[in-house]
This record gives C-alpha cells, structure tokens and sequence, in this order.
C-alpha cells in the first residue's frame, strides 16, 4: 500500500512541479487569480476533510479495541464529509464555470497567459483530487460492507487500514492543493 | 500487509493509537489551518508563500507520524517514504536550477 501511496506522491508532485515553475514565471497573475477563488469556502472543505481524517484514524482504532458499532458510524460520517466535499466542489466549479472560467474559454484565451495557466492547473489539480476522494469513498464503503459481514474484525483489519491510508493520503495531498490555490500571496 | 490469517496470535506490529491522541492531533491539525488563513490575509510579500508552505508541511507530517501509524511503522517504510519526499525535492530543486537561470 505504501508503493502506491509514494506513486501518488510523485503524481501530484510532478503537478506542483508545474504549478512552481509557472507561479515561478507568472507571480502577478497566479496571485490575482488565486483572489478569485474562495478562501472561506477552500478553508470549510479543508475542515471538512481534516475531520473526515480524524474519524478514519479514530474507526480503525475502534475496530482495533472490538467496538464494531462505532467504527461503523465513524465511517459512514466520513464518507458524508466526502460527499459534503464534492458537493461543495461541484457549486464552487459551477459558479466560476457560470463566469466562463473553465478550459479553453473565452475569458480565460483572451486574458493574460498566467491565469490560463493557473485555472487550468486548478481544474487539473482540484479534478484529479476530487476523481481521488470518489475512490477513497468507494474503499470506505467497501470496507464498511466489509465490517458488516465480519470479513474486518479486531484481529483482520488490513483492508479498513489500507482504506485509511489512501484517505489520509488524499487529505495529505489536499494540505497542499489549498495553500497553493486559495492562499496565494 | 496481509498479516498470517489463523495463527491465532494478535497482529504483531499491532499499536493501537488512543482517540485522546487522535483528538490532540486534529485539534492541532485545525489550529495550523486557522493559521494559515489567518497569516494569508497578511500581506508578506514573497514570505507568504513559504509560510503556507511551511505550516503545511507540519501538518502533513502530523498526518503521517500519527493517522497514519508512521511512527509506529517498520523502518523500511519510515526510509522508503523519506526517499520519496527526498526524489520529490531534488525533482523540485533541479526544474527551478533550469527554469532561474534559464
């Protein structure tokens, strides 16, 4: 699992490579750009996932001492913090697509390159994450089914660990994506 | 991964870490975040950008050593990991020696 998670690491790594060198190249535009987006909002989702983290690493302890039932709802409540994400995703996505910011738009050609570049590593950046949470969901609730037939117990917990470990990691990633996004300069 | 099924035995590297911990650790985790949105309506300059990154880097190391049994872990995971983050860097390192005196 851990052989993964690095290649994810490289992954989105290799993205804030590109991020660097444009911000590197295009200060004045990344920062301008980085205004239009909604720091109250990117601050609620990193909330949001930060806790959903928490109820992962808190239901595999739960599982660990036998206290099944807990585990189970500290579960459910984070695959619903993944879904109040995506959500709130959706309308922040909605909102700058309804202000005809989006690849390839007019808006975006004919302004200045830098922030062509900055709202396309954003949608790249943000979509590729979200396509991420989506599977991290899918092995909650494969783990979840899982608890339920007994198949995870305190002594066989291998696959609601794995589980966890790829939520942290999107989480860890998301550490990243809202400094660089939200909070620039 | 895969533990031996059927040996009857508990799960040997088994560390089960306490909610009180957990709960320090998200308190943490929240406090760091108010931080860096509070220190992005400073303007710094230049300095801002490290700051941000700065603070989440320590949040993501908390994430690490603890929701994620880091520190609990073998050594081979604790230096496969600290390769990766060391490759990551001298990726980051070597594209800004191109792109600054390019």
């Amino acid at each position: 699992m851990w052989l993964f998670l690095y290649s994810e690491i490289i992954l989105f790594g290799g993205l804030f490579v590109l991020y660097a060198a444009y911000f590197h190249e295009y200060p004045k535009n990344f920062a301008e750009s980085g205004r239009e987006l909604n720091r109250i909002i990117g601050s609620l989702n990193t909330v949001i996932l930060l806790i959903s983290s928490f109820t992962v690493a808190a239901s595999l302890t739960a599982i660990q001492r036998g206290a099944k039932r807990l585990a189970l709802s500290l579960i459910t409540f984070s695959i619903l913090c993944g879904a109040t994400f995506l959500t709130i995703k959706y309308f922040e996505w909605g909102k700058h697509i309804r202000e005809g910011v989006y690849p390839n738009s007019q808006v975006l050609q004919n302004g200045p390159p830098g922030n062509n570049i900055f709202f396309g590593l954003y949608y790249v950046i943000t979509g590729l994450h979200g396509l991420h949470v989506i599977i991290g969901m899918t092995l909650l609730t494969i783990s979840l089914v899982f608890i339920l037939t007994g198949r995870v117990n305190e002594r066989h917990f291998s696959m609601l660990e794995n589980a966890g470990l790829y939520w942290h990691l999107v989480d860890l990633i998301w550490i990243f994506v809202f400094p660089l996004f939200y909070l620039v300069l | 991964m895969e533990k031996e099924a059927g040996t009857g035995q508990p799960e040997e590297r088994m560390h089960v870490t306490g909610y009180r911990e957990l709960l320090a650790i998200i308190m943490a985790l929240l406090a760091l975040t108010g931080i860096t949105v509070a220190v992005s309506y400073v303007h710094l300059g230049f300095f801002n950008v490290p700051i941000a990154l700065f603070v989440a880097s320590i949040k993501s190391s908390l994430v690490l050593l603890f929701f994620m049994h880091l520190k609990y872990e073998g050594r081979a995971i604790k230096i496969s990991l600290l390769s990766t983050i060391a490759f990551l860097f001298v990726m980051i390192s070597f594209i800004f020696w191109d792109v600054a005196f390019r």
